[in-house]
């Protein structure tokens, strides 16, 4: 109270360009430029050089733009949620073995339908597959190691992780173990690539990313108590471990939802998520939410809009987020910015 | 202790006998006929034996015990039980070392590109190190989980700048643990490499005495400094040379010294031999599964041993946790 009411008179003696700074200086006003930045970027994603006809280029480039903001909102309030929960900044649910999952799953179908049967699945058919059987494993992996001992989160990780290596493994041997046509076509399936998602699960897709991420929005409160640690939070009145359930459900639907839509993604949720703590100036989750989704969707459409009219970069937008992501945790180590 | 000898050394003659019978040209399973030259047969066996089997048999062997030495070294000088170079990032360096090779001077000679991968895996494991010391390490499961992250990182950048040069399929294949291109005259420098594993016999007992920390190892006279400068420098050219012969063989190193440590504890210089015995058993068996299981094809050793080493990797990390050792 006695702060605001500092800021109250200090807004009141300044002049109008002082007022202005300290409103870029508090929480809605840093994530307001946020915004401003991100609308931005998507202007420019739709109307940067538009060589063949308007109509042609909105509906392509719309296309492709709403493939990036849902992967953007999923996997930035995923991160964030899982951050919360483990007290740690280091950490993504992405390295928990999500991306390996998704390929053994690809991998398997592939196996056991062959190349043709795989192409001809039904989509709709193929999503259901993908995203309930990552949300149910996931949970269920969860469940297994939580309440078979009072455990650390890292043990979990830890494990996640190391499933994530057996998933890869056992994918890699299954692909030894398949002829050639049927290895190419699974290739295609396995590459994270925002251009290939198909128009209808990008809406079916969209709409559950939107719902999960407002309920998400809607706890906002109960997670900033929970960012205090399980003892504190317990004092404070919260049922821990069935709300750490109900998020880490969340978090799976959020990330095999993405997962399933576009493939693999691992550091980027890393990046947005310290980089929205940095920049948004508090600690509270009504702006951390917001903050991470918008960062996300400027680190996403900004990059596409620079790889594919700045440079002629030959590189694929996953492989280089991956790469700063991956720069960016080491820094974070050495900085002891975590934990 | 005796009987247990016997029988380890009993199974490995088997393993060997299996090793060298194995392979896509029958060879007569009498080793009797193998010498004899008594008909074209023998002949044509003995050169099978000799250009092909026997060295990949050696190179396997060689690497099997250099990578668990390696990896027990490794988790002695961290003083944590679930690490090994391929989960620190040092493998990882070394196979960017390779790749940079590649792309700068594809021309250079085998040496030379070992010790530009050696190199690599000893700054990464510096690095490694320099980060350890930075966390805060409040579980057991902190550090093999930083260390998986970090090498995780180094992959992003393999994978990055193979992109950049086209280099994506070939760097992926030849960093992919396989002895199927293991002939004579391509495998010897793992000879050094299986050298470096009696010299850390030798030193072991400096070893068992760093892993109680610096200040306890210091007070007991230990020049814990160069112990440890010593301890990432075996097991940094260890990495180098067996990422640039075979390639990357994943989990050996954590799995092994772990099984022999559940049954003979952890003093360096009983528990060293041991290692070594089960390391050379357990990458002959991957091995031979290899290369029966999709007979008469092979499927790279690495893939086998991501399989096996991260369930038993699962196994350790499940079994040791209720005791409340986090």
């Amino acid at each position: 109270m006695d702060n605001l009411e500092l800021n109250d008179v200090r807004l009141i003696n300044s002049g109008s360009s002082k007022r202005l700074r300290t409103y870029f200086a508090s929480p809605p006003g840093r994530l307001a430029a946020a915004v401003a930045i991100a609308v931005l970027s998507v202007l420019l994603f739709l109307t940067l050089n538009v060589k063949a006809g308007w109509e042609f280029t909105l509906m392509f480039r719309g296309k492709k733009l709403l493939t990036l903001l849902a992967v953007a909102f999923a996997i930035s309030v995923a991160s964030l949620l899982f951050q919360t929960l483990t007290q740690n900044r280091i950490l993504t649910p992405a390295i928990m073995g999500f991306d390996s999952l998704y390929m053994l799953i690809q991998t398997t179908m592939v196996f056991l339908l062959g190349s043709f049967a795989f192409s001809d699945f039904n989509v709709y058919g193929k999503w259901l597959i993908e995203v309930s059987v990552m949300t149910g494993s996931l949970c269920s992996l969860y469940l297994f190691v939580l309440y078979r001992q009072q455990q650390s989160l890292f043990v979990l990780v830890l494990v996640g992780v190391i499933l994530g290596v057996f998933f890869h493994s056992l994918s890699a041997l299954l692909q030894r173990m398949m002829n050639p046509t049927e290895f190419t076509v699974l290739q295609d399936a396995l590459f994270a690539s925002f251009n290939a998602a198909d128009s209808h699960l990008l809406i079916l897709s969209g709409i559950m990313i939107a719902i999960t991420c407002l309920f998400c929005f809607r706890m906002h409160a109960v997670l900033d108590t929970v960012a205090l640690g399980q003892p504190i939070a317990t004092n404070l009145g919260i049922s821990y471990k069935p709300f750490l359930l109900l998020t880490l459900a969340l978090i799976s639907v959020l990330v095999s939802v993405a997962t399933a839509l576009v493939g693999p993604v691992t550091f980027f949720g890393l990046l947005v998520v310290n980089l929205a703590y940095y920049l948004a100036g508090t600690s509270r989750h009504r702006y951390l939410i917001p903050m991470s989704v918008t960062i996300g969707v400027i680190c996403l459409v900004a990059g596409e809009v620079i790889l594919q009219h700045g440079f002629s970069f030959n590189t694929r937008l996953s492989i280089l987020i991956e790469f700063i992501g991956g720069l960016f945790f080491l820094i974070l180590v050495l900085n002891r910015r975590f934990a | 202790m005796i009987r247990a000898t016997i029988g380890g050394g009993l199974v490995i003659l088997a393993l060997v006998f299996i090793s060298l019978v194995v392979g896509n040209t029958e060879i007569d399973h009498n080793p009797l006929n193998w010498f004899g030259g008594v008909n074209d047969q023998g002949d044509q066996d003995l050169e099978i034996l000799t250009l092909s089997r026997i060295p990949r048999t050696i190179a396997l062997i060689l690497a099997g015990i250099s990578l668990s030495v390696a990896g027990l070294i490794m988790q002695m000088l961290v003083r944590n039980k679930f690490v090994e170079p391929a989960t620190t990032g040092t493998v990882e360096w070394a196979s960017l070392g390779l790749l940079l090779c590649l792309i700068f001077a594809p021309g250079l000679s085998v040496i030379i590109k070992m010790v530009v991968a050696c190199l690599f895996a000893l700054f990464g494991t510096g690095l490694f190190m320099l980060l350890l010391q930075r966390i805060d390490i409040r579980s057991d499961a902190i550090v093999p989980l930083v260390g998986l992250i970090y090498a995780a990182v180094i992959g992003a950048a393999i994978a990055f700048v193979a992109d950049q040069a086209e280099l994506m399929q070939s760097i992926w294949v030849w960093i992919q643990g396989d002895f199927s291109m293991v002939l004579q005259g391509r495998y010897e420098l793992l000879w050094f490499a299986g050298c470096l594993g009696v010299v850390a016999y030798i030193t072991a007992d400096q070893f068992t005495l760093a892993g109680l920390g610096k200040n306890m190892s210091e007070n007991l006279g230990l020049n814990y400094t160069l112990v440890f400068i010593w301890g990432i420098l075996l097991v940094s050219v260890i990495s180098g040379i067996t990422v640039a012969t075979v390639g990357v063989i994943p989990f050996l190193g954590l799995v092994v010294p772990n099984l022999v440590s559940l049954i003979v504890g952890d003093n360096l210089r009983y528990a060293l031999p041991w290692v070594a015995v089960t390391g050379a058993a357990l990458i002959l068996l991957c091995d031979i599964v290899a290369r029966l299981i999709t007979f008469p094809y092979e499927i790279p050793i690495g893939t086998i041993m991501g399989v096996i080493g991260s369930l038993l990797f699962l196994y350790l990390l499940l079994r040791s946790e209720p005791h409340g050792q986090s």
